[in-house]
């Protein structure tokens, strides 16, 4: 017997929920960014539930692309949050209100 | 009951290969720790362990009883959870990867000799006979994956978390600074190594393990040492950057960081370091002999033994073994013969020549498949 | 019956690592618990016959990204992160929009299990890195294009982004330094204008 398709989506979209939960809480830059690659995670976890339930390969190329932006999204999110901490020394994401004063 | 003896018999199959198969690997593991002592003694003018056993061959034994009866000593300001989980990562992440191994080609019958001879008896004779149908065709391989390489590649990849964590949670400036260190050397090197890799992966045609030895089973001249010759250096001087071996050992630089990442370290927890360092040798030397020198391949024997035949199977796998011994001698070699490198250098070396290598012979071998299939 | 016994236990360890990340202050202790969300995410893709991604996964979520994150943890040596007095209407916030998509999550659970059963593909070839790699190079072409460019985006922007500007290293050059680079400099033109 195999979990059925819903359990898959409920068990993504509770990680989705964690995640979106995390990204209001967190105040460290670093945290809001492990924070969103865990929602893109869970969506991840549908796209290749789908697949397999459905014998599409598509869902499973769509966790490659996914995975692909988190990638560029560390290179550039990590090297924003670098200069930022040289700047601040800090990487309160609250700090980054330099227009405010 | 025959029915649940049948269902708990693939079990009990995997239970007893991976225990075979780890069993054996840290057997080779603890004899190479003596090996290096002894050839490095040799080297340099000196005669090396030889106090326990004859010729010190009980000397592993002798070195883990003396790092389990240890004090264990931990660091007051440490990060205590952390500070314990960060040996076990190291360990396990060196010794999943042997779930993989391709050990020896396929075992056409294995028990068919034994039917025979146990046929009339009550019970046994037909569950032999069961277990044997059950054999047939048996690989040498604990698991069977699709994706052997990246398996491989991976879970290595993980094992840097061990040496990070260990320099951040000792709480001390030289762990920190060999943590530090060692996972900028792992992360700049793991990209030489992967693409390192991609030619063979591209020749062979496939990820698996078992389906890339396959591909060399012709005649050495197959082996994919020739066609990718510069792979397979970037590959052997990434594997030993990805090792902290000589000449790349800068995460625990002794003139520098007295030990790097395991200064706070003692007795077991020390140990299993110790022995993840050199799994993880093991598994580079695995994977060097798999996907460039044809694996468990000997050539021309198969015109003397017939295909899947025990002796065949048992000799390939002997010469298997011989083979990364081989590799792990020049591991020794190596550390017996050339200075360490400094860490300016070993950036450089691994961005700006090592990766641009490994890149331009991966699209010289796009080129080349390319107008061999056209 | 294994495969489900076995997605009971990873989604347990997954959702539990979740909370551990959100719960923990220290950014470090966060990292390693995504890093568990991650290892148990691709055994669930194992379970799931898609064993091309449960490595890819492994190899660059675990072994690339997160090893940066916890690189640059290390480097900054952060503290604790406090919560700030005057942000507190954000839990409210927070736990509203929790709630609302753990709502969503189930009312999905409840009408898709109450949709009549798709027949499961037991066909195990979809995940194999054959047949992705088939449809990547030939149906999904110009996206995995797009994917390429971007990569080299994202490169060229971490360079530029992580570069400590150049100001400070033209304070390192002392004036005398220049004084006799300006003389050499004559020197040359002079040469080149006999």
């Amino acid at each position: 017997m195999e979990p059925s398709l819903a359990s898959y989506l409920a068990l993504s979209g509770t990680l989705f929920a964690i995640g979106a939960v995390g990204v209001v809480y967190k105040r460290n830059a670093l945290g809001v960014f492990m924070c969103i690659e865990l929602m893109l995670n869970a969506v991840n976890l549908t796209f290749v539930a789908f697949s397999r339930y459905y014998a599409d390969v598509t869902g499973q190329l769509f966790v490659f692309m996914v995975m692909s932006v988190a990638a560029a999204e560390a290179a550039v999110g990590l090297g924003i949050i670098i200069s930022f901490f040289r700047n601040r020394q800090s990487i309160d994401v609250d700090d980054a209100s330099i227009l405010k004063n | 009951m025959e029915s649940v003896l049948k269902t708990a018999f693939p079990f009990v199959v995997y239970a007893v290969a991976i225990l075979l198969a780890f069993q054996g690997v840290l057997m080779i593991v603890a004899y190479t720790v003596l090996a290096e002592r002894k050839v490095l003694g040799w080297m340099q003018g000196r005669i090396g362990p030889n106090r326990v056993g004859p010729w010190g061959v009980l000397q592993p034994f002798a070195d883990l009883l003396k790092f389990i009866f240890k004090e264990d000593l931990v660091p007051d300001k440490s990060t205590k959870f952390v500070y314990f989980l960060a040996p076990l990562i190291a360990l396990t992440c060196a010794l999943m990867p042997i779930v993989v191994y391709p050990f020896g080609p396929r075992l056409s019958d294995p028990l068919g000799w034994l039917v025979p001879y146990v046929a009339n008896w009550p019970t046994i004779g037909p569950a032999i006979n069961w277990v044997a149908l059950q054999a047939l065709n048996m690989p040498l391989t604990v698991a069977h994956i699709d994706v052997g390489v990246l398996f491989v590649l991976g879970i290595t990849s993980v094992g840097v978390y061990g040496i990070a964590l260990a320099g951040w949670s000792s709480n001390s400036k030289y762990s920190l600074m060999g943590g530090l260190r060692s996972s900028a050397q792992m992360i700049s090197y793991e990209l030489a190594m992967g693409a390192s890799v991609l030619g063979v992966v591209m020749l062979a045609g496939t990820l698996d393990l078992n389906g890339i030895i396959e591909a060399q089973t012709k005649s050495p001249f197959k082996w994919f040492i020739i066609p990718q010759i510069i792979g397979f250096f970037v590959f052997l001087i990434s594997a030993f950057a990805e090792t902290n071996r000589v000449p790349f050992d800068l995460p625990e630089a002794e003139t520098e960081l007295v030990a790097g990442f395991h200064t706070e370290y003692s007795a077991l927890k020390f140990a299993l370091f110790f022995m993840a360092e050199y799994v993880n040798m093991f598994t580079v030397s695995v994977m060097c002999t798999v996907l460039f020198l044809g694996g468990w391949y000997v050539p021309g024997l198969s015109r003397i033994f017939e295909v899947g035949s025990i002796p065949y199977a048992l000799i390939s796998h002997l010469v298997f073994i011989g083979k990364i011994c081989a590799f792990l001698f020049l591991y020794i070699w190596v550390r017996g013969t050339l200075p360490r490198f400094r860490f300016d250098q070993l950036m450089n070396f691994g961005w700006k020549f090592l990766l641009p290598v490994a890149i331009g012979n991966v699209i010289l071998t796009v080129v080349i498949v390319y107008f061999l299939n056209s | 019956m294994v495969s489900t016994v076995l997605f009971f236990i990873f989604a347990g360890f997954a959702i539990a690592c979740g909370i551990s990340l959100v719960y923990h202050r220290n950014p470090l202790y966060s990292a390693i618990s995504l890093v568990g969300v991650f290892l148990s995410l691709s055994c669930i893709y194992i379970t799931l016959a898609a064993p091309f991604i449960a490595a890819v996964q492994v190899l660059i979520y675990a072994g690339a990204i997160m090893v940066l994150v916890v690189f640059v943890i290390m480097l900054l040596n952060l503290d604790d992160d406090r919560p700030r007095k005057s942000l507190t209407y954000l839990y409210g916030i927070g736990g509203g929009l929790g709630l609302a998509l753990l709502a969503n999550a189930f009312f999905v659970y409840y009408a898709v299990s109450r949709v009549p059963n798709h027949e499961v593909n037991t066909d195990e070839t979809v995940g194999r890195t054959l047949s992705i790699g088939q449809s990547m190079y030939t149906e999904y072409l110009l996206p995995v294009e797009i994917v390429g460019v971007m990569l080299l985006m994202a490169i060229i922007g971490g360079v530029v982004l992580a570069r400590r500007l150049s100001q400070p290293q033209l304070e390192l050059v002392v004036d005398e330094e220049l004084d006799i680079r300006n003389e050499k400099e004559e020197k040359d033109d002079f040469r080149v204008s006999f």
